[in-house]
């Protein structure tokens, strides 16, 4: 197992030059640069002994004003291999930019759209970035850790 | 002053849920039609923007959210055992398996998973085996009723009864059942669980197989359905598609195998694939008849989980399914994403504890529906409008859970 890690992370070293392991994670997971990313994940979905086919869940998460970062998960998955990766990078919270993998996952246009609804991170070159579970005229972004629901939506009071 | 009620007015509503297409932008031919969100063959609250040409269409643009209870963030203010019901109200109609997935991510979080009895494990199987039979007689009966098929569902929903009665006397709740906790159950099964489970198999064997022959392999039903709706399967792994979907386009990928978490690893069933037998690899047809081939497999289960709780793991006197149960939940600083096997798909969640306090700091649900839903325009692209209904009620979506 060990072995695999070491390979799979030498081979992500090819395409990135700053390689780093998240601690305790599980599936294991490395932290890449933003800009590697793309590079990265056609490595990962090209490359036969990492052969990543599946994008299974992408997740936003924001550390809060104090940290000043946002973060973007990427679970991949390897059907023959029956091998998971986790990616991760780490944005500014002050227009969070990245680029949409979605040209080499489909599953990625709803993960991500979701994520931007949420979190208001910026997919560059996504077909059709638009917001998905609030409304297109909903105010702020929900899942930040600063946010703060308006009191009224249309004349309807906002009530928890 | 009071405040004034919703203003109905044109470009409010435009507003809110934009079209993506412009009316004024379209060829001469092409048309928006708009189905939902209020619509039986949606399956719940789904509005589908079709763009099309005559009865062909040429885009499908689903937009969802009309159910969206802010899940994930209610998570991020709640311990962890009181999230529990939340995740009950996801999927609605397969809650014990939300349940299951969700307890043992937190409990492998913890790192008692070694540790919960055996009993409990079968117990939880078995809960989660019936839910699934129940789940897939929904996906099944209320297709039929999409395509036009009236008795079939009617028929399921009185067999669905019975599994809702047993769990209810299980668990108390017919639906909604917190029965599935961390470390634990909420209860042991009531004295006579077990024998009246065997008679509901031995009742309901019969009436799976009546289902198949009145409807899966009814001609008018095939027609409907086979050569529709053809998913291949570099587009469904690409997709990130799973659970009987994947299966019917040819894959042999079942998580309770490939993961082999909780007691599966102890268990024998198979897996059905779609094999194409009338029509394509992956038609719509394929999707219902996987479904019809995994309640038989859940049957099996089921049989093995009571053989196993009427013998080996028997009901004592002593035995406390809540004796694990921590009393404060507080996992170390970590992140882990916990994957398993849904009726509807790769249901996934992703928890980060920040080692400091008894909230997760972030639990993402990857909701199988969810995804599953979004390969729809692609594979509605070119097809009648009749057929529409037709692929979207073989995707077999949870509304509560797409949205979440």
């Amino acid at each position: 197992m060990s072995d695999k890690r070491e390979e799979l992370i030498a081979l992500i070293r090819q395409a990135s030059d700053e390689v780093t392991e998240i601690a305790n994670s599980t599936p294991f997971g490395v932290i890449i640069k933003t800009e590697s990313l793309l590079s990265v994940c056609e490595l990962l979905y090209k490359n036969p002994t990492a052969y990543f086919d599946m994008l299974s869940c992408v997740t936003g998460i924001d550390n809060g004003i104090d940290t000043g970062t946002m973060e973007v998960i990427y679970h991949l998955y390897s059907i023959p291999l029956n091998q998971s990766i986790v990616l991760k990078v780490i944005l500014p919270r002050e227009n969070p930019e990245i680029e949409s993998v979605s040209t080499i996952w489909k599953s990625a246009n709803w993960l991500e759209r979701e994520v931007f609804d949420m979190f208001g991170i910026n997919f560059k070159n996504h077909p059709d970035l638009r917001r998905i579970l609030m409304p297109a005229d909903w105010k702020g972004y929900p899942l930040r850790k600063d946010y703060k629901h308006e009191e009224y939506y249309r004349n309807i009071k906002i009530e928890y | 002053m009071k405040q004034q009620q919703y203003l109905y007015k044109e470009d409010n509503l435009i507003d809110s849920e934009p079209n993506k297409f412009c009316e004024s932008e379209l060829k001469s031919e092409e048309m928006i039609i708009n189905l939902g969100p209020q619509h039986p063959s949606t399956h719940g609250v789904l509005r589908l923007e079709v763009l099309s040409d005559g009865e062909i269409i040429k885009e499908v643009v689903p937009h969802i959210g009309y159910l969206h209870r802010c899940f994930e963030k209610h998570a991020e203010s709640l311990p962890y055992n009181q999230i529990i019901p939340f995740v009950d109200r996801m999927d609605y109609v397969a809650a014990m398996n939300s349940e299951h997935a969700y307890a043992m991510g937190v409990e492998k979080m913890l790192g008692i998973s070694e540790q919960i009895p055996k009993r409990v494990e079968y117990i939880r199987v078995l809960v989660a085996e019936m839910n699934r039979i129940a789940s897939h007689l929904i996906a099944i009966g209320t297709y039929g009723l999409d395509l036009g098929s009236f008795t079939p569902f009617f028929w399921i929903m009185r067999d669905r009864e019975h599994i809702l009665r047993l769990l209810e006397w299980a668990s108390g709740a017919r639906m909604l059942y917190n029965y599935i906790w961390i470390g634990g159950l909420f209860y042991d099964l009531p004295v006579g669980f077990e024998q009246r489970c065997r008679e509901f198999i031995t009742y309901f064997k019969p009436k799976v197989a009546e289902l198949e022959t009145i409807l899966v392999d009814n001609k008018i039903f095939i027609d409907r359905t086979a050569n529709v709706g053809v998913l291949p399967l570099n587009l469904a792994i690409n997709s990130g598609i799973t659970g009987p979907m994947l299966r019917a386009s040819g894959l042999r990928f079942d998580l309770r195998r490939v993961d082999g978490y909780s007691v599966y690893p102890e268990l024998d069933f198979e897996i059905p694939i779609g094999v194409g037998k009338m029509g394509k690899v992956g038609d719509c047809w394929d999707r219902t008849w996987v479904r019809v081939k995994e309640i038989y497999e859940s049957l099996k289960i089921m049989e093995q989980c009571l053989g196993k709780l009427e013998g080996e793991h028997k009901r004592t006197r002593e035995f406390d399914p809540q004796a694990l149960v921590p009393k404060k939940i507080r996992p170390k600083a970590q992140e882990l994403y916990m994957r398993a096997e849904n009726p509807k798909g790769e249901l996934g969640y992703f928890f980060r504890a920040d080692g400091k306090s008894d909230i997760p700091f972030r639990c993402k649900a990857r909701a199988c529906s969810f995804v599953n839903l979004s390969i729809l325009p692609e594979l509605s692209r070119g097809v009648l409008i009749a057929d529409l209904i037709a692929i979207l009620g073989s995707i077999d979506i949870v509304l509560g859970e797409v949205d979440r």
